[in-house]
C-alpha cells in the first residue's frame, strides 16, 4: 500500500481542527480535505458533526474510525436524553466519546467534544487517541495543529466575544492550511451557545488573504 | 385486614379476580409493620429519619444502621425488612458508580428513583422470588435542587415533597402536611422530624433516632447527623412536646 511517495493511503483526515471557549458558548472550527496518499478523495468534507442539539464532534484521524464513534455517541446521547428528560450535559456525550477511544484502544480517532449545557456554559473537551478526556478553554487537534499552537497559545484571551473566538479559529485554521499540505479547501464553523448551532462556511478566495506580502518580482537569484 | 385472597395468593405473578397482586399487598404489610421513617425536602436540602425501636438492650447502640450513602449526593434510608433493604441499597449503589463511569455525571434524582423502581419491580414479575418487604426514600440534592423519591415493594416510584411510612405513617404524614417546608431549613426540619417521631411513637417502647442528611451545610454530601445533634434536636423535642401537653389540659 506504500512506498516513499505515498502516505498511509488509507482516508486519513490529515486535519485542523480548533475549539474555542468563550463568555457565552464555543466556536468549532475545521478544514474540509479527506486525502488518500496524495489525491484528495474529498475537498469539502465535514469534519464537524453533530452529537446532540448543543454538543457537536471534531473529527481528525482516521475518517472510518471518527465516523463510527460519532455514530454510537450520537445514539447513546439520544437514549440518554429519553432517560433524563432534557438535553445531556457536554461533559456526558464527552465522556461517551472518551469510552470509545478509551475501550477501543485499537481506534485513531484524536477528537475535539464542544458545546453549551445550562449547567457550565460553553464547555471544550479533548478527546485524543488512547482515551483521555480534559477539559481545556481551547484545544486543536490533527496533522494541522502543529502549526497553530503557538499562535493559539498568543492569541487565547479568556472571556472574549463571539466575534472575536470566530476570528480567533478562522485566522488559526487559515494559517494551518497554508503550511500543511494535508488540510485545506473550505473553512467551517460552528458557533454554539444557549439558541443552539450556528454553521458558516468560509471559501478559500475569503480565508487565504497570506498572498499580499508575496513580491511580484523575486528578489535576488531567481529560481 | 380486607380480602383474603385464598388461592390468588401464593405467588406473586397471580392476579386476584378483582385485579390485585396479594403478594405485594403482602409486602407492604411488612413494610406497614415496620417503624416508621420519614423524609422531608427543605430549601436547602433534604431529611430522612427512622425511628428504629430498641429490640433488644444487648443490641449495641447506634449499630443496625437504617441510612446508607449511595454516591456522595444522594443517599437513602428504608424501612420494612432490613435484609431486603440491604440489597436495594447494593444495587443502587452500583446503579450510581456505573452511572458515573458511563456517562461523566453524578446520577440524577430521578434516574435513580427510576432504576431502583426498575429493580425492585423486578421482583414482582417472578414465581420464583419474592418482593422486597421494603420501602426505600431517596434523598439527592445536585443542580436541579434537593429531591426526595420513595420507591415501595411494587417498584412504584413516587417524588415527593414530603412523605412518611411504617406503623406511624398516618400521623407523621398529618403532621408534615402542617408544616411550610420550602421555607424550612435542614436544621429545622430536623426539629420537626425528631418532633414527629416522638409524637407517632408508642409511648411505651424505647426507640433510637437515626437522621441523615444531605444540604448546604454538608457540602452537599450526604451524611447521617452525629449523635449529639440528634440527641440535642430530641431533647428540644421532647421539651416542645411536653408544652403542648400542658397547653392542652
Amino acid at each position: 500500500m506504500g512506498d516513499r511517495y505515498h502516505q498511509e493511503a488509507a482516508p486519513h483526515t490529515g486535519t485542523t481542527i480548533v475549539a474555542v471557549e468563550y463568555d457565552g458558548g464555543v466556536v468549532l472550527g475545521a478544514d474540509s480535505r479527506v486525502s488518500t496518499g496524495i489525491y484528495v478523495s474529498n475537498r469539502a468534507s465535514d469534519k464537524i458533526t453533530p452529537l446532540s442539539e448543543s454538543v457537536y464532534l471534531l473529527r481528525s484521524g482516521s475518517a472510518a474510525d471518527t465516523q463510527a464513534v460519532s455514530d454510537y455517541v450520537r445514539f447513546f446521547s439520544e437514549q440518554h436524553e429519553m432517560e433524563l428528560q432534557h438535553a445531556p450535559k457536554v461533559v456526558t456525550v464527552a465522556n461517551l466519546v472518551k469510552l470509545m477511544n478509551y475501550q477501543n484502544k485499537h481506534l485513531v480517532g484524536a477528537m475535539i467534544v464542544a458545546g453549551w449545557d445550562s449547567v457550565e456554559g460553553g464547555q471544550v473537551y479533548g478527546c485524543p487517541i488512547g482515551g483521555t478526556i480534559v477539559r481545556e478553554k481551547w484545544t486543536t487537534d490533527g496533522s494541522g495543529s502543529t502549526f497553530i499552537w503557538g499562535y493559539l497559545d498568543a492569541e487565547y484571551k479568556d472571556g472574549m466575544t463571539r466575534e472575536e473566538a470566530e476570528n480567533l479559529v478562522q485566522a488559526a485554521l487559515a494559517l494551518a492550511m497554508a503550511r500543511d499540505a494535508s488540510s485545506g479547501g473550505v473553512i467551517r464553523i460552528v458557533t454554539i451557545d444557549k439558541d443552539g448551532a450556528r454553521r458558516r462556511m468560509v471559501t478559500p478566495d475569503e480565508h487565504m488573504q497570506m498572498w499580499d506580502d508575496i513580491p511580484e518580482q523575486p528578489i535576488g537569484i531567481h529560481v | 385486614m380486607s380480602g383474603i385472597g385464598t388461592g390468588y395468593d401464593l405467588s406473586v405473578s397471580t392476579f386476584s379476580p378483582d385485579g390485585r397482586v396479594f403478594q405485594a399487598e403482602y409486602a407492604q404489610k411488612a413494610v406497614d409493620s415496620s417503624g416508621t421513617v420519614l423524609g422531608m425536602c427543605c430549601a436547602d436540602g433534604v431529611v430522612l429519619a427512622a425511628e428504629k425501636p430498641e429490640i433488644s438492650k444487648l443490641i449495641e447502640e447506634h449499630s443496625n444502621r437504617r441510612a446508607f450513602p449511595i454516591a456522595r449526593h444522594a443517599g437513602a434510608v428504608i424501612a420494612g425488612v432490613a435484609a431486603d433493604g440491604r440489597a436495594i441499597i447494593d444495587r443502587a449503589q452500583a446503579e450510581a458508580s456505573n452511572y458515573k463511569s458511563f456517562y461523566g455525571d453524578k446520577i440524577p434524582g430521578h434516574v435513580l428513583a427510576e432504576r431502583v423502581a426498575s429493580f425492585v419491580h423486578l421482583f414482582n414479575l417472578y414465581w420464583y422470588v419474592r418482593p422486597f418487604g421494603v420501602c426505600t426514600l431517596l434523598a439527592t440534592c445536585d443542580h436541579s435542587g434537593p429531591q426526595l423519591h420513595m420507591v415501595d415493594p411494587s417498584g412504584t416510584m413516587h417524588q415527593y415533597n414530603a412523605t412518611a411510612v411504617g406503623k406511624g405513617r398516618q400521623a407523621a404524614k398529618n403532621e408534615l402536611e402542617k408544616l411550610k417546608l420550602d421555607r424550612m431549613t435542614c436544621k429545622e426540619a430536623l426539629f420537626s422530624a425528631a418532633k414527629i417521631l416522638h409524637q407517632v411513637h408508642d409511648e411505651e417502647k424505647a426507640f433510637e433516632l437515626e437522621v441523615a442528611w444531605i444540604s448546604a451545610d454538608t457540602d452537599y454530601v450526604f451524611t447521617r447527623v452525629s449523635n449529639e445533634e440528634v440527641a440535642e434536636a430530641e431533647q428540644a423535642a421532647k421539651a416542645a412536646i411536653e408544652a403542648e401537653d400542658m397547653d392542652d389540659e
